[in-house]
């Protein structure tokens, strides 16, 4: 996985992204603006998204996840690395060569309201895509809006309709109306549902798969609501400050998570089954997510680590796959939790901010 | 919202099972708001009454039977000074013995045509640049913004003086040089509104799309600066009248005999001791046109921004009003 292979164009996978990076310069003040640092907010991800499956991509806010978005949408250029999508290379495409694979991408918004131009009807915006890959005029594009609207649960008679006048869910679905037109064959979800009442979340959620299913779609699934992505997922990639820090299939992330990260995450979301939310222990994380325009050496989530050690501050660790774990199952982490470990005595009392905490001997050094 | 929708709401479910509650698009809600705006109302009336008056000049002119360049013996006394108001002269005459009420519907014209034309051109012009600037960032903000701020910053009067001398008065240097600097300020605004829709995810979703930029600033951000820009136009038609006047007045703008508000005054001016009327009708008139113009403008603006607390506060009372004709007690919170 360390070493970029060669972007055969492989039928499993749409996309493919190797090595991502994408650095957004910090502008001093000044009349002429001097470059004086980069916001790091993805860092060398790599990442593939299965045809036909979902890929969830979890992390906290300001982790990288709406960037990363971006770059494989291809709405800003990346600084370096590379995306591949059905075996061709996007991120060097000039605009109009990236014309046909707009058609082929396409984007969810999070906020149903922004997402939506107030000044325009409803039939307008999602007549929008046929209009610019002008696939379909006149009253045949009207007919065919109507039966996206259709589609997505909306009255096709509302055409004429304001987005004002529709309410947070109905608007979510005027979004994936204008997602779905051109018949794409990724959709890029970016919170789709965390501005919604949990019961919509449900029906979008619902509305999304049955989708996915009819058009034989792939979704690259951003969310921070873990419970949210291990529904919809078949994979699950968890960034923190613009890397991964673990990916693999959904059940042995979710069921045997390696990384502290993970681990304090899935901690701290709450559970329906207020026994099992009792049982469960909490891992409390300290501290703030450092600044992505300097972000600690090493491991980037040694300050807050429980499990931190000398080591984290100073090396790297790489996307590997440790040992007991399924291939596909990877982890940053020069400490992996071990099955059966308890994280949660360590961060009691530990400083925050100073990982390199004295109660290393509670793990055991390691033993499995 | 209406009564009959409370109505309806409250206890509708049997009895009027078909009502259909129309959608209402942005601007039917705002042309709505404004109606029940009074003063704005006022001032529109006054302005259609102006314009009518202004276009109907030479019907009005021949129906009173006075041309307005037409000196008359019996329009100036025995001392060679203008005569009051009268039956044949209703505003009197200017100092040339000419029918100043025929002259000043003739000003009306030249202030209304100069007004519009002049903001019709900076308007344009402003919205384009504006949106340039705003929209492509960079080099061409920097260059276009520092470029609105000079022309801001220019003593417009002296080069409205300059370039009456090197090509001569004119209406169309009048509303050349009026166009040129009423254009910056509407950019500048028109500018700041592009930085802010364009970071909006409907843009970034038009480009997800594969919208071009054309496509995006005249489709997706055009529409939303249509009802800032609309209040600012209103209100830079007074201040292009105003400043036509002014020209006028300084003797570089309108050349008599054609008359202008500005040019009228000018005239006036050695006669104010003996002939109030010959001051008191153009100024009025242009007092009144501005004025008319500017609360018109605050009343759109009211209108465009649903949470104006005077718009409310009017919509109440009307509510209430309606309520009390209704024999009903008023309903005790907003409804919608």
């Amino acid at each position: 996985m360390t070493s970029p292979q060669p972007p055969e164009a492989d039928s499993d996978v749409l996309v493919r992204v190797d090595n991502l990076v994408k650095y957004f310069p910090v502008k001093g003040a000044g009349l002429v603006a001097r470059t004086v640092g980069q916001v790091q907010a993805v860092d060398g991800v790599s990442l593939t998204v299965p045809r036909g499956k979902t890929l969830g991509l979890v992390g906290e806010t300001g982790c990288g996840k709406s960037t990363l978005a971006r770059c494989i949408a291809g709405l800003i250029p990346v600084t370096a690395g590379q995306v591949f999508f059905d075996g061709t290379e996007i991120t060097k495409l000039s605009r109009r060569a990236m014309r046909p694979f707009r058609r082929e991408v396409q984007m969810i918004f999070q906020d149903p309201y922004g997402s939506l131009n107030p000044r325009r009807r409803v039939g307008s915006i999602i007549g929008d895509p046929f209009a610019v890959h002008k696939t379909a005029k006149g009253p045949d594009r009207k007919k065919a809006v109507q039966e996206m609207m259709e589609r997505v649960g909306l009255n096709p008679e509302h055409y004429n309709r304001f987005p004002a006048e529709f309410s947070g869910g109905q608007r979510q679905r005027i979004g994936l109306a204008r997602a779905l037109a051109l018949r794409p064959k990724l959709i890029i979800a970016d919170e789709p549902v965390s501005a919604l009442d949990v019961s919509i979340q449900a029906q979008i959620l619902n509305l999304l798969s049955d989708l996915q299913q009819d058009f034989g779609l792939s979704f690259l699934f951003i969310a921070h609501d873990l419970e949210v992505v291990r529904h919809v997922s078949d994979q699950v990639l968890v960034m923190y400050l613009g890397r991964v820090a673990e990916q693999g299939p959904k059940d042995p992330v979710y069921d045997t998570a390696r990384h502290p990260y993970t681990a304090a995450l899935l901690s701290a979301a709450p559970a329906a089954d207020p026994d099992a939310a009792a049982a469960r222990q909490r891992i409390i994380l300290t501290g703030d997510v450092p600044s992505p325009i300097n972000p600690p050496a090493g491991c980037r989530f040694h300050p807050r680590c429980p499990k931190a050690q000398e080591l984290c501050g100073q090396q790297e660790p790489q996307l590997e796959t440790k040992p007991g774990d399924p291939a596909e199952h990877l982890t940053a982490c020069h400490f992996p939790i071990q099955p059966h470990e308890d994280l949660t005595t360590s961060s009691v009392g530990s400083t925050a901010g100073l990982g390199t905490s004295t109660s290393d001997s509670s793990f055991g050094g390691g033993a499995a | 919202m209406s009564l009959t929708q409370i109505e309806f709401q409250a206890g509708g479910a049997g009895n009027a099972p078909t009502q259909v509650i129309k959608g209402r698009s942005p601007w039917a809600l705002a042309w709505r708001r404004l109606r029940q705006d009074k003063v704005a109302v006022a001032a529109g009336v006054l302005i259609i009454i102006l314009a009518l008056l202004a276009i109907l000049a030479p019907v009005i002119s021949s129906w009173v039977g006075h041309p307005p360049n037409t000196p008359y013996n019996n329009g100036t006394n025995s001392q060679g000074l203008p005569v009051s108001p009268s039956g044949t002269f209703l505003f009197g005459t200017d100092g040339l013995g000419r029918d100043l009420f025929v002259r000043v519907l003739y000003g009306a014209q030249i202030s209304l045509l100069v007004g519009i034309i002049a903001t019709a051109i900076g308007t344009g012009a402003g919205v384009v640049m504006g949106m340039t600037a705003g929209y492509f960032g960079g080099v061409v903000d920097t260059v276009l913004a520092r470029f609105i701020d000079s022309v801001l910053a220019f003593p417009y009067v002296v080069l409205a003086l300059a370039l009456a001398v090197v090509f001569g008065p004119s209406l169309s240097v009048t509303i050349g040089v009026i166009s040129f600097f009423s254009w910056a300020a509407i950019a500048r605004v028109v500018r700041g509104q592009t930085l802010s829709i364009k970071e909006k995810e409907y843009v970034e979703a038009a480009r997800s799309i594969g919208s071009g930029s054309w496509r995006i600033m005249f489709v997706d951000i055009l529409p939303n600066l249509i009802a800032p820009v609309l209040v600012l136009a209103t209100l830079a038609i007074p201040t292009a009248i105003v400043f036509e006047a002014t020209l006028s007045y300084l003797g570089v703008g309108v050349q008599p005999p054609t008359s202008s508000w500005g040019n009228l005054l000018a005239q006036a001016q050695q006669f104010y001791s003996t002939s109030w009327w010959y001051l008191v009708f153009p100024a009025g008139f242009l007092l009144l046109t501005t004025l008319a113009f500017n609360l018109l403008g605050d009343g759109i603006r009211d209108a465009m921004d649903p949470r104006t607390e005077r718009v409310f506060a009017a919509q109440r009372k009307g509510r209430r009003a309606e309520a009390r004709r209704a024999g009903r007690t008023p309903p005790a919170a907003e409804v919608g």
